[in-house]
């Protein structure tokens, strides 16, 4: 969380509403550990990651969402998946990713 | 995250204070959300009290223990993720060594306090680098300052202000304990803090001669044995 409050503040500063992907769960080799963090803006701009680059498209989509829906959700990486925004991980790992809006009210 | 935990956990965060959120994951109030701090009150959006202050107490219990991740609880699964204090290695003696250890633990990512009783050791001019300078007795200065993400060196070389440093580090929740001194001063030593109370299992904890064998002589390689071991430490190796 550390590396990623910076770049919130900016974007909260411009109005623009924020979404935190966390790596809750991690099986096999993955290059970020649990606590890992990305974060995404409604704006489009994105600090931090949650992997070496294989899902960060994925949980980009999804963290958009969530600042639409206000929902937050679970999402499962490793082994290739029929639904939409699953990927494989080229790593052989899986990933765990809880996606959650940023709250803009009290 | 809700705005008030988002803003209690940025501020814990900026003064480097610990702090730990719980997040329900799985189940029922997904993206529910519990700040922990120690010795403050929770800030809960759960209602179940039970739940609550059960996670108050496994999240304090993980922060303190340097861990985090998912626990289950009853239907729910529950992420805690914890922000201990940042990794520190505090210095007791304001020796040579402990200006070589300064130099090389702030680019590994370690902040460093030094602690002296004696004000011209523990100089601005001398320590430029450290973050802290304390001046005091090592054991008055080292309660309260002990974290699983603490490193304590003891190297004054004087039993009456190593011993004490070591009777409050070994038995804390330090990761690291190691202290300077040849084999046969360790032997003396180990009979000093049995004496003094400590359990094999304390006491077996020191590194001592501190340091990895790379056969250091100057100060700064010696410095440098330190910090290596340290490092290592801190990667899970047992070196």
């Amino acid at each position: 969380m550390r590396d990623v409050v910076d770049a919130i503040d900016t974007w909260q500063q411009r109005g623009e509403r924020v979404a935190i992907a966390t790596v809750v769960r991690t099986l096999g080799s993955s290059p970020r550990g649990v606590g890992a963090k990305m974060v995404v803006s409604d704006a489009g701009n994105m600090a931090g990651s949650v992997s070496g680059g294989c899902i960060e498209g994925a949980v980009f989509t999804a963290c958009q969402q969530a600042i639409r829906t206000g929902q937050a959700t679970l999402m499962h990486f490793g082994v290739p998946d029929e639904s939409a925004w699953e990927v494989g991980l080229a790593c052989g790992g899986t990933i765990d990713v809880f996606i959650e809006p940023l709250g803009t009210s009290e | 995250m809700q705005k008030t935990i988002y803003r209690r956990l940025r501020d814990a965060i900026t003064r480097e204070v610990p702090v730990a959120v719980a997040t329900v994951i799985t189940g029922d109030d997904v993206g529910a959300q519990v700040l922990i701090q120690p010795d403050q009150a929770v800030l809960s959006m759960l209602n179940d009290t039970a739940l609550v202050e059960q996670l108050h107490q496994d999240a304090l219990a993980m922060l303190l223990a340097g861990e985090q991740g998912i626990r289950t609880y009853g239907e729910r699964q529950i992420f805690i993720e914890t922000y201990p204090p940042p990794a520190t290695i505090i210095m007791v003696g304001a020796v040579h060594i402990a200006v070589a250890l300064t130099t090389f633990a702030k680019p590994l990512g370690f902040r460093t306090i030094v602690v002296d009783a004696r004000g011209a050791f523990a100089t601005n001019e001398r320590f430029g680098h450290a973050d802290e300078l304390v001046h005091a007795w090592p054991d008055d200065a080292l309660r309260g300052r002990l974290h699983s993400n603490t490193a304590v060196v003891v190297l004054t070389h004087d039993p009456k202000l190593d011993d004490p440093a070591l009777l409050v580090a070994l038995p804390s929740a330090a990761r690291y304990v190691g202290a300077l001194g040849s084999s046969k001063t360790q032997a003396a030593r180990v009979l000093r803090l049995r004496d003094a109370g400590l359990n094999d299992a304390q006491i077996s904890r020191l590194y001592a001669p501190i340091g990895l064998p790379i056969g250091g002589r100057t100060p700064e390689e010696i410095g440098l044995s330190i910090m290596a071991q340290i490092v290592a430490v801190r990667n899970g190796k047992s070196l």
